[in-house]
Order: structure tokens, then sequence, then C-alpha cells
């Protein structure tokens, strides 16, 4: 059923094949990539896209094509695992906050809008400043910042869910607290989770480059879209290359992902919100 | 109302102590203190002299004391002195940041809303019809561009190769010597590419919401009622229908503000422009916690007066919130 309403939707399935085929590209990078993209040949600088260079080269003379699809590495695997972070923790908040309520739903939900009232990007650049950036710790923050939404989505399925008939023939034969909101009750409160995983990945991606792009966020030499952006900028005006290409990768990745998200929402249930 | 205000008042001041506590731990217990930016680099650095070093930022008490001290200063405004060169108090430096920051986020905010508003009206109003389909396509274009990206594409564009418009900074060099019309044109060709990317950044976001709540609004029994007896449908859409669908988006105005700050973040970075934004950046560079500390808390005070602004909006505009 889920099948078939996805595959009518042509732009998600286009979607989908793009996501599957960036990972490929990641997965592959080694066969792929032309040039090995840490090389640096000082007689080939700021060369313009052309036939040996099909992207051109930055300014060490590095291949730009060879560089981003090892980037692709980096932009894919940030945003599935801080992402992921967030879920995990969206979700045991959001189970708690919905089953237990009173009290501590209430201090659960507090946090929730404490969280959305600090400016997240300032906390996520003070904290990698401090601590120094390394992709672990870019995806951690990331995580760390982004889980209000899931945890609200998920609370939200708890308090409907609790008092379906289900849940009470669960207590009545004794099964624990834990058994009901794990195996009874989340599995039905997954479907939105789904949905805002994926449309997740894409908004992490995005400020995982934006950080970069500040420079706390993949340092250099290891090629993050983001990061190659940042050091063309400074040859913007004689190397346009160095600026469009990364920006296209991640405009077509967030937006593969985006049509796809939204693609499985439409196939999940039509009427769900995010 | 004066209850339900007061309610929400307390619920703000709440929030706002969880902010400070939640922020002055994070950036305290992270490992790093401001003085190694100079300890490090020092050759003659021993550990007493650190030692000095530290206890004159008073970094040598533990952390929970300091955040009393913190505490204690900040109900005089004190957020203590930056840790750059020129050991400024914090507060000062933020001050005469705030306007140009505030200016350009409130202009945007405007726009977004102009723009925003009649948009998603007309995409709820008339599902499916073209300019529907090209909302959607627009939605999913806005959130998946990188906003920073687009800022440096048209600084390229429109700045560099069509030579039209200021690649950065406020005003030209020139600035004093026009007569007061240019100047008020210098300073719009100055602003303009910072508010349009403002503006496209959270234009998507509202658009949508916009649309979804008209939509919601729209299938409302009383919509089938104000129908049946015979009201122009223009009367039913932006009397019956819009008055309720626009009060979730008094809410969102209010929820929006960390993320135009944030934005300023990028913007103010790439087009040069001596705001709040700017300031934040450079002090994360040189890790000046007491900067970062009052940055953060008082982007969080502009937030939380957006809500409590947009809670006043709310309860005026909707009787049931007030007597509730």
């Amino acid at each position: 059923m889920f099948w078939k309403r996805f595959k009518k939707n042509k732009l998600a399935v286009i979607g989908g094949i793009l996501v599957f085929g960036l990972f490929a590209v990641a997965i592959f990078a080694p066969l792929l990539a032309p040039y090995d993209p840490d090389i640096i040949n000082m007689e080939q600088v700021l060369q313009s896209p052309g036939a040996a260079h099909i992207l051109g080269t930055d300014d060490l003379g590095r291949d730009v094509l060879s560089r981003m699809i090892y980037g692709t590495r980096i932009s894919l695997s940030i945003g599935f695992i801080a992402i992921a972070i967030a879920t995990i923790i969206g979700v045991i908040l959001g189970s708690i906050s919905g089953y237990y309520g009173r009290l501590i739903d209430s201090l659960i939900m507090r946090l929730v809008d404490i969280m959305l009232s600090v400016p997240t990007f300032f906390l996520l650049l003070t904290v990698l400043a401090i601590v120094g950036p390394s992709i672990w710790i870019v995806m951690f923050v990331i995580g760390l910042t982004g889980w209000m939404s899931i945890a609200r989505l998920v609370r939200a399925e708890f308090l409907t869910l609790k008092e379906r008939e289900f849940v009470q023939a669960a207590r009545s034969i004794g099964a624990s607290d834990a058994r009901i909101i794990f195996r009874h009750i989340l599995p039905n409160a997954l479907t939105p989770v789904y949905v805002s995983f994926i449309l997740g990945v894409a908004g992490a991606i995005l400020m995982e480059s934006g950080l970069s792009f500040l420079g706390f966020g993949v340092q250099p030499p290891t090629p993050s879209w983001g990061n190659i952006l940042t050091a063309g900028r400074e040859y913007m005006e004689v190397a346009w290359w160095l600026i469009l290409f990364p920006g296209i990768a991640i405009f077509i990745t967030c937006l593969s992902y985006y049509i796809l998200g939204e693609g499985i929402r439409q196939a999940l249930d039509p009427k769900l919100k995010i | 109302m004066l209850n339900y205000l007061s309610k929400k008042s307390l619920e703000l001041l709440i929030t706002f102590f969880g902010i400070t506590l939640v922020s002055f731990f994070l950036i305290n217990l992270a490992p790093g203190k401001p003085t190694d930016a100079v300890s490090d680099l020092n050759p003659r650095m021993t550990p007493e002299i650190r030692a000095i070093y530290e206890k004159q930022w008073g970094l040598d008490k533990p952390v929970h004391i300091r955040y009393f001290i913190w505490l204690k200063n900040f109900s005089k405004f004190d957020f203590g002195r930056s840790f750059s060169s020129d050991s400024r108090p914090a507060w000062d430096k933020i001050k005469e940041r705030l306007p140009i920051t505030i200016l350009i986020n409130s202009i945007s905010m405007f726009f977004i809303f102009l723009i925003a508003v009649p948009i998603g009206i007309h995409s709820a109003v008339k599902p499916n019809s073209l300019s529907d389909k090209l909302t959607t396509v627009g939605v999913f274009v806005g959130f998946a561009m990188p906003v920073f990206w687009l800022a440096l594409i048209l600084q390229l564009i429109l700045g560099v190769w069509l030579n039209i418009l200021p690649v950065s900074g406020i005003r030209s060099l020139n600035y004093e010597n026009l007569s007061w019309i240019n100047k008020i044109f210098d300073s719009m060709r100055h602003l303009f590419l910072p508010i349009f990317i403002t503006v496209f950044g959270s234009l998507v976001g509202i658009s949508r919401y916009m649309r979804s709540t008209m939509q919601e609004a729209l299938s409302q029994e009383y919509i089938v009622t104000a129908r049946a007896k015979g009201l122009p449908e223009s009367k039913v859409v932006y009397k019956h229908a819009l008055r309720n669908a626009i009060l979730p988006i008094i809410t969102i105005t209010g929820l929006s503000v960390p993320g135009l700050i944030s934005g300023s973040v990028i913007f103010e970075t790439i087009f040069a422009i001596p705001g709040v934004g700017q300031l934040l950046y450079q002090a994360a560079m040189a890790r000046d916690i007491h900067v970062i500390m009052a940055e953060v808390v008082i982007v969080s005070i502009l937030t939380l007066f957006g809500n409590l602004l947009a809670d006043i909006g709310y309860a005026l505009a909707d009787p049931r919130i007030r007597v509730k």
C-alpha cells in the first residue's frame, strides 16, 4: 500500500533515486574520483573547468570534482548521525513526557521551550569555538540542539495512544512501563518520526555547511562541501567555480531529501503534519 | 487578561533563568579556558603567572560559584569585560551594535509578512492551481537552499560582475558628504542584499505555515455556514477564515527571532555589517566568553520579549485566550 502510493509520486521517486545515488557516490568515492583529493599541484593552481579538471582546481591545484566526491562522505554522514542523535534524544524524552505526564511532562516541555528560545546556532558556534571543531563534535552538537520538534511530535502521539484499549490491555496483564512504552506505544508513534528524520537530515547538512563555511565545522584538509566553499571565497572573483559547485551539491542533496521526505509523508499518511 | 499575562511573564522568567543556566554551564564547562589563547602562545608563561592570570579573570573559582557571581553582576547589567585586547565591557560592545541588527531584522520581518501571508492565503484558497504548485516548488527550493551560498553568489553577480550593488559594509566611503536623500539611497543600496537574504531565508517557512492554517480555517463548519448564507467568497475568505488563520502566525513571529538572529551571524559576516552577529563570530573565534555569554543572554531576552509580544497579540486577537 505504502509502495503503491509512493511510486505514484514521480518527484519523490526521483528524490529517492538521487539520495541513493549520493550514498553510492560516498561509498565508491575512491573509484569515482579522477584524482587524489589531497594531492597538491602548484603548476595547476586555480584552473577553470575544462577537459583535464571537469570542475576546475582550487588554490592549491587540487581537483575540485575529486574533493567534492570525497566531501559527499562528510556531508552525508554528518547529516545522518547528527539527526540520529537528535532522534534518539527526542524519542526518549517525548515518550517519557507523553506517557507519564504531570510534573515530568511539564519539566521536559519547559526544557523544550528553553531550547527553542536559545539561539542554538550561537551555542553551536560557542561550543565548537571552545572545544575546537571536529567531525564528531559537530555531529554531537547539531544532534543536541535539534531534538525538540521530534520530542514534541512523539509526545503528541503518546498523549492520544496511551488512552487506547491496547495499552489498557497491556497494562491489565501486568506489562511494565518500559515494555508498554517501547513495545506497545512507540512502534505506533513512529510514523511522524520517519518523516521528520529524513527532513532533519537535510536541515543538518545545511547546518554543517553553514558551520563549515564560518570555519567552525569540518577542518581542512578533510574536504567538506562547506569548507571547499569557504576556501574558495577568497578567490571568488577570479575562480567562481570554487563557490558555485559545492553550493549546488548542497542544494541538490537537501532538495532530494526534502522531496523524498515529503513523498514518504504523503504515502504514509496524507493528513500527517510535520 | 492580567492573570493570563502574569502567568505568561512568570513562565518567561523561568525560561530565562533556564537559558542562562544551560548556556553558562555549557560555555564554562567546555574544555579550554579563554585565557589559554594568551597563555599557550607565550613561551615565558609559568604556572604561577597562569594562576594569577586566571584569578584576575575570576576563573579560579568553581563553576557554580561563578554562575552566582555572574547572576549578581547581571542584575546590574554588568556582563564582565571582553577578553580581547580592548578589554571593554561586553555590554558596551553589544549596545553599539544592536541597532543595525534590529533594524535589518525588523525590516526583513515586515517584508516576510507582506509577502508570505498573501502567498499562503492564495495557495490555500486555490489548491492545485498553477500558483499553488509554484509555491510548493518554491518552498522546497527555499528550504534546500544554503542561504549563505546564495548570499555569496548574489554578492559575486550583483556586486562584482555587474557592479550595481555595494559588496559589503553599511555605508559608502563618501557617506558624510552626501545630501540626506542620497544618504538614504546609499543605505538602501547597502542593506538591499542583507535584507533580501534574510527575507528569502524565512519566507518559505512562514508562507507554508500560513497555507496550512488557512486550509484548516477554510475546512471549519463556520465557513460552510458563511457560504450557505450566501456571503460573497471574498468575505468568507478574508473576514471569516483569515481572522482565525492569522492567529497562529502571531506565535510564529515570536518563535522566529532566534532563527533570524542566527541568520544575522552568517550574513553580517559575509557582508561585513557591524552588528551583533558579526561580534558573536569574532567573539567565538577569540573564545571571548564574557562577550559570548552576554550575546546569548541579550538575544534570549529579545526572543522572550518577542514571545511575550506574540502572547499579548494573541490574547488581544482571541478573546478565548484571555477569558480562559
